[in-house]
């Protein structure tokens, strides 16, 4: 099948299931899911029994409902986070090729020293000081995730810039504005499209191992990550309880990993790089 | 000559051959060609027409995505087309070779020219190390490039495009091949460097006896090097014959064509005209610089109401450097534009929207000039919202307006730009710059990125809009041809200088001064006694300017 | 020497970045929103208390001494008291550092030649089976969160097989076996984890070496497949290839955290995993200093050797 003139290869439609699969679970949770989420329906640890499709969890309740709400939570905030990256980093890499050298040096000087510090350290550090809320959480991983697509959003606005029809439009006086959004980004959306898609990717497994660790969404609230931290003991007496969250986290991962990897494969006009990093 | 002596002497025979890309793409149908020993094929074409894909073939090779389906393909009698992968490429570089459009992208960055001159021999175990190198300075030599003993030490980025060249072709005819395919080896280069490297090439390919395919889309480049001309067109053959016959007397309409273009740009003698008395542009004293290095040194000339000036130069002369500030795009460290009778403020940005709309740029490569994004519609009505701030429909009737002064049909503003082709894409360009009313639009190279017959449908288009509109161009080319067919005056640069300025018919009959004097004998003509004469009288000129030219 | 300027600009380059996130680092933990004091005693805290706490932190003095004062500390080895445990940070975080680096040694052995070599046959066969099966399982493992892997691991090698241990234990004067044993699993769940992100952009950067016009040349000039790869186009993908391990040694440090936390290693990543629940802020800065400059350290070294193996500077000067 030909979406725009591209073959799209088995692997793109596996992904896009995955992903349609998940997106339906989250909106329709309370309908989708068997029981509420904090009800006790069995014993801990219970294996996969008629009733409860993937068990019960360390103090008893529905694996498989859990890990439906717990999915809302992931992925809402994982979308949220990855959203406002992409239009910080969009955001200041566009402006600093479309303004003059001065600000795409400094902003370019800035950035390099976030850009050399990996992300954990720093936000085990903010957390340390600033406690670990969801709006500290997203805004933390915002700010340093948008480094990342800066770097790649001011080369894609680097190459087209100067192409010839850039030009036409800034000798003609069209504005900053018209320039950004009317002559450079149309053609920079394939490659940022794929970056949406591995930021999500990042900031997705990023916030599970925080929740993992103890320091990301703190209970009530449950979200996959820390589904496996409640329940890692489990392994210890041969059960697979913590299996679960990690796989949907994982499956979840790929679908949107197969999408992309179908979206950097089309050529895209001469217009930016599709790299990856 | 009997019939199998004939056979014999028969290098490469091709029967039928056929090169498809993709799932439907036809590059090559039934083409039959034949090639003696020693004899020089010229292979004729447009972009698209297959010959590149051809000369490729004869190395039974095809680009990743093309393969070859049918036909024959016999190199000394023997099927070269069944080889398996050891065959060919214990046939490559040994017996064919070939030489591609760009050197420069064609030399490993990280050897020295040395190093992969002398990797064919070393790697065929044809020569030792020591003869390798013996023979790549033998090479040097006879290809006339500097410093020959020593030259095999420098790495590509150390070497001009035109010693580049010459260096390819060393590294093809390292292994004395019986075949060299060279796919358009002097499009790349300056006139002055091309009429060099032709006649080295031929030299070298006589004293060898080496036979060639030799690619190209301009006849003139071909008349004085091929002993044959095949003529092809979307990938089937259109005529062949010897040069003289397809240069003299052609007998498809296409090939007439061909050769009726290229004789207009040899015959023209400009565009007469009166000397204008309103001046649209006066140029006065510019000189532009990059940190230290000076790309315009004081040039000044004036351009008058609708008259076409043509600014001419080779690669570094600083025509488009030129072109760039009359837009304001580049500031000029010294001198100015006056517009009318007002200065121009040096940068686009002070300009008033008047003086940024009166004054147009189209450049050179259509591709990279439209927005892939939008419609046809948009990119031309966008500057006529934009300068004349009108309703909706009195939009679309101008955008209708500017596609019928231009020769493309009224549906096209729902076309993206992808899916035109590249006159018409020059087309859409031309219109959006006459969308403003300018007064003067600079042409940046605007027919050199396309076809010979598309480049001269374009020109057309460009003196009857002249007529109609009274629009003046500033028309920077590297190409005389062109200068003659469609410039009323013209100014030849040399390395940021104005070495030349006046009417184009005076500048070319008597040319005033020794550059330009070379530039127009280093044009090719379409006659095969051109090169040997343009030999002859640049030696004459290099022993002493003093004597008289015939 | 042009290359040896071109070194030292680099390094110190790489110094001045490493201060200017030195910088960043103090400023985080010590002047965000909110005294640090009332952030670690809450909302009840009396104003005595405070006071207290905040001249034992050393609060009082202004902000940019305190820097001064740290940064000289740390260039004298002095890395701060911790606040839970009021010991030297040092000698808990020397140690440590020590299994950190062995561990992440461990892996980067495996990791590096299994990718690299990996990704450039994959892009020399580029489409044939290897290729598609690499990029299938790297696919998967970069899906896959590293506890996830480890649990895995845990389950098949541990629980199933019985072959290492669950839990990473080291300990000093430990036997060099041991300790391999030991670390296995940590350090095949980052090798598992890494070797797929550096598969993936060694493929990538190779590929784009083999589409370059001279190695079409080189094909034409009927050099054989290994001829063109070996003289060619390794010599030119050198230079983006090593870019590649230096990024992902330097992603290795950081992945380090989680393993270690999984496996109860007595690593660096632990140690600040811990401190930043307990909110020990002056434990937090020094181990997110020590990451810090491995990063950037990293980082600048992948910055020198790629240039240096690109051939223009390493050639003659050009025209």
């Amino acid at each position: 099948m030909k979406i725009g003139g591209h073959k799209v290869p088995v692997t793109a439609y596996i992904g896009a299931l995955i992903v349609l699969l998940a997106l339906i679970a989250i909106l329709f949770a309370p309908w989708v899911a068997p029981y509420p989420q904090t009800k006790i329906v069995g014993g801990v640890w219970d294996p996969p029994n008629a009733h409860d499709l993937l068990g019960t969890d360390s103090i008893g309740r529905d694996m498989l409902s859990r890990l439906i709400f717990g999915g809302r939570t992931s992925v809402t905030i994982a979308l949220v986070a990855t959203t406002l990256t992409m239009i910080i980093g969009i955001g200041l890499g566009f402006l600093a090729v479309a303004t003059n050298k001065i600000v795409d040096n400094i902003l370019s000087r800035i950035i390099d020293v976030m850009l050399a510090m990996p992300i954990l350290i720093f936000a085990l550090m903010v957390f340390a000081v600033l406690g670990t809320s969801i709006p500290i959480m997203i805004i933390t991983i915002s700010t340093l995730e948008s480094t990342r697509v800066f770097r790649l959003a001011r080369a894609v606005a680097m190459n087209i810039t100067v192409l010839d029809y850039v030009q036409v439009a800034r000798l003609r006086g069209e504005g900053v504005g018209w320039v950004i959004f009317r002559e450079i980004l149309p053609n920079a959306l394939p490659p940022l499209i794929a970056e949406f898609g591995l930021r999500f990717c990042f900031t997705f497994l990023f916030i599970a191992s925080l929740s993992f660790l103890g320091l990301g969404i703190q209970p009530p609230a449950a979200d996959w990550g820390s589904m496996v931290h409640d329940n890692a003991q489990a392994i210890s007496f041969g059960g697979y309880a913590p299996l679960f969250p990690a796989g949907a986290i994982a499956l979840v991962t790929i679908g949107v990993n197969l999408i992309v990897d179908w979206l950097l494969s089309i050529h895209a006009l001469p217009s930016g790089t599709g790299a990856e990093v | 000559m009997t019939s199998t002596e004939a056979k014999m002497d028969l290098l490469l025979d091709i029967k039928g051959l056929r090169i498809e890309a993709g799932a439907s793409a036809v590059l090559a149908d039934g083409i039959d060609l034949v090639l003696r020993r020693g004899e020089v094929l010229g292979l004729i074409g447009e972009s698209g027409a297959g010959k590149s894909t051809l000369g490729l073939a004869a190395l039974v090779y095809a680009r990743p995505g093309c393969r070859i389906t049918a036909g024959q393909i016999l190199l000394s009698g023997k099927d070269i087309r069944g080889l398996n992968a050891k065959g060919r490429r214990a046939l490559r570089g040994v017996r064919v070779a070939y030489v591609a459009q760009s050197a420069a992208s064609a030399f490993n960055p990280a050897m020295t020219l040395m190093q992969q001159v002398c990797e064919g021999p070393l790697r065929h175990g044809i020569m030792n190390r020591k003869d390798a190198e013996a023979n790549a300075v033998a090479l040097f030599k006879a290809l006339d490039l500097p410093d020959p003993a020593n030259f095999g030490s420098r790495y590509p980025h150390e070497a001009s495009g035109g010693q580049l060249q010459r260096a390819m072709v060393a590294m093809a005819m390292s292994c004395r091949p019986d075949l060299l395919v060279l796919d358009e080896p002097t499009t790349a280069l300056d006139v002055t460097t091309q009429i060099e490297v032709l006649a080295k090439l031929r030299e070298l390919i006589r004293d060898y006896g080496t036979a060639a395919l030799y690619v190209t889309h301009d006849l003139s480049v071909v008349a004085q090097i091929a002993d044959r001309i095949l003529v092809l067109r979307y990938g089937k053959m259109v005529e062949t014959g010897t040069t003289t016959e397809i240069l003299t007397t052609p007998t498809s309409s296409y090939t007439r064509a061909l050769v009726a273009e290229r004789q207009a740009a040899m015959s023209g003698q400009g565009v007469a005209g009166a000397p204008r008395a309103a001046t649209v542009l006066a140029v006065e004293d510019v000189t532009i610089k990059y940190g230290t290095l000076t790309a315009v040194d004081r040039v000044g000339f004036k351009v008058g109401r609708a008259e076409t000036v043509a600014v001419v130069g080779e690669s570094g002369s600083g025509k488009s450097t030129l072109a760039y500030a009359a837009v304001g795009q580049i500031v000029p460290a010294g001198g100015g534009f006056l517009f009318g009778e007002t200065p121009l403020p040096p940068s686009y940005k002070a300009r008033t929207a008047d003086q940024r709309r009166r004054i147009q740029l189209i450049y050179q490569l259509p591709d990279i000039a439209l927005n892939p994004r939008q419609t046809i519609g948009d990119i031309l009505g966008r500057p006529v919202a934009f300068f004349e701030k009108l309703p909706r429909a009195a939009v679309r009737a101008r955008v209708a307006e500017l596609l019928r002064l231009v020769g493309l049909p009224e549906d096209f503003v729902t076309r993206l730009p992808g899916q035109l082709s590249g006159g018409q894409k020059q087309r859409v360009c031309i219109a959006r710059a006459l969308a403003a009313r300018p007064d003067l639009v600079i042409c940046d190279e605007v027919t050199s990125a396309l076809d010979p017959l598309v480049a001269e449908d374009i020109l057309k288009l460009l003196k009857q809009l002249q007529d109609e509109l009274g629009v003046s161009y500033l028309f920077i080319t590297h190409d005389l041809g062109t200068v003659k067919r469609i410039a009323h005056r013209v100014v030849v640069m040399l390395k940021g200088r104005m070495v030349a300025e006046g009417a184009t018919a005076a500048i070319f009959d008597t040319p005033p001064d020794d550059y330009t004097r070379r530039l127009l004998l280093s044009v090719p003509e379409m006659r095969t006694d051109w090169l040997d004469e343009a030999l002859k009288r640049r030696d004459i000129w290099r022993a002493g300017p003093a004597t008289a030219l015939a | 020497m042009e290359i040896l300027r071109f070194i030292a600009t680099r390094a110190a380059l790489g110094v001045l970045t490493l201060i200017a996130v030195s910088l960043l680092l103090y400023l985080g933990t010590q002047l965000l929103p909110g005294d640090v004091a009332s952030a670690l005693l809450g909302q009840s805290a009396t104003p005595e208390a405070l006071a207290v706490l905040r001249a034992k932190l050393g609060l009082n003095v202004p902000a940019w001494l305190r820097y001064l004062h740290w940064l000289w500390g740390v260039l004298h080895g002095n890395l701060g008291t911790s606040l839970t445990s009021g010991t030297p940070i040092a000698s808990a975080l020397m140690p440590r550092l020590a299994n950190t680096l062995f561990l992440a040694g461990y892996a980067a052995i495996i990791a590096v030649p299994l990718a690299v070599g990996l990704g450039i046959l994959a892009a020399i066969r580029e489409g044939g089976i290897l290729d598609r099966v690499s990029t299938m399982l790297s696919l998967a493992t970069i899906s896959f969160p590293e506890f996830f892997v480890s649990y895995i691991l845990i389950v098949v090698f541990a629980s199933q097989l019985g072959w290492l241990p669950s839990l990473a234990t080291v300990y000093d004067g430990m036997g060099f076996w041991d300790r391999v044993d030991a670390t296995t699993l940590p350090a095949l769940t980052l090798v598992l984890v890494v070797v797929a992100h550096m598969l993936r952009m060694t493929r990538t950067s190779t590929l784009a070496v083999m589409s370059a016009p001279y190695v079409e040349t080189a094909f034409l000039k009927g050099l054989s497949r290994s001829q063109v790869v070996l003289g060619h186009a390794l010599p030119n993908a050198l230079g983006p290839i090593i870019a590649v391990v230096a990024l992902n040694l330097a992603y290795l440090v950081v992945g380090v955290v989680v393993v270690e936390v999984v496996f109860v290693y007595p690593g660096v990543g632990q140690l600040m995993v811990d401190a930043v629940s307990k909110r020990d802020l002056p434990t937090v800065q020094a181990c997110g200093l020590v990451f810090a400059i491995a990063f950037i350290g990293l980082n600048t070294l992948a910055d020198i050797l790629a240039a240096l193996a690109n051939p223009r500077l390493r050639g003659r000067r050009g025209r």
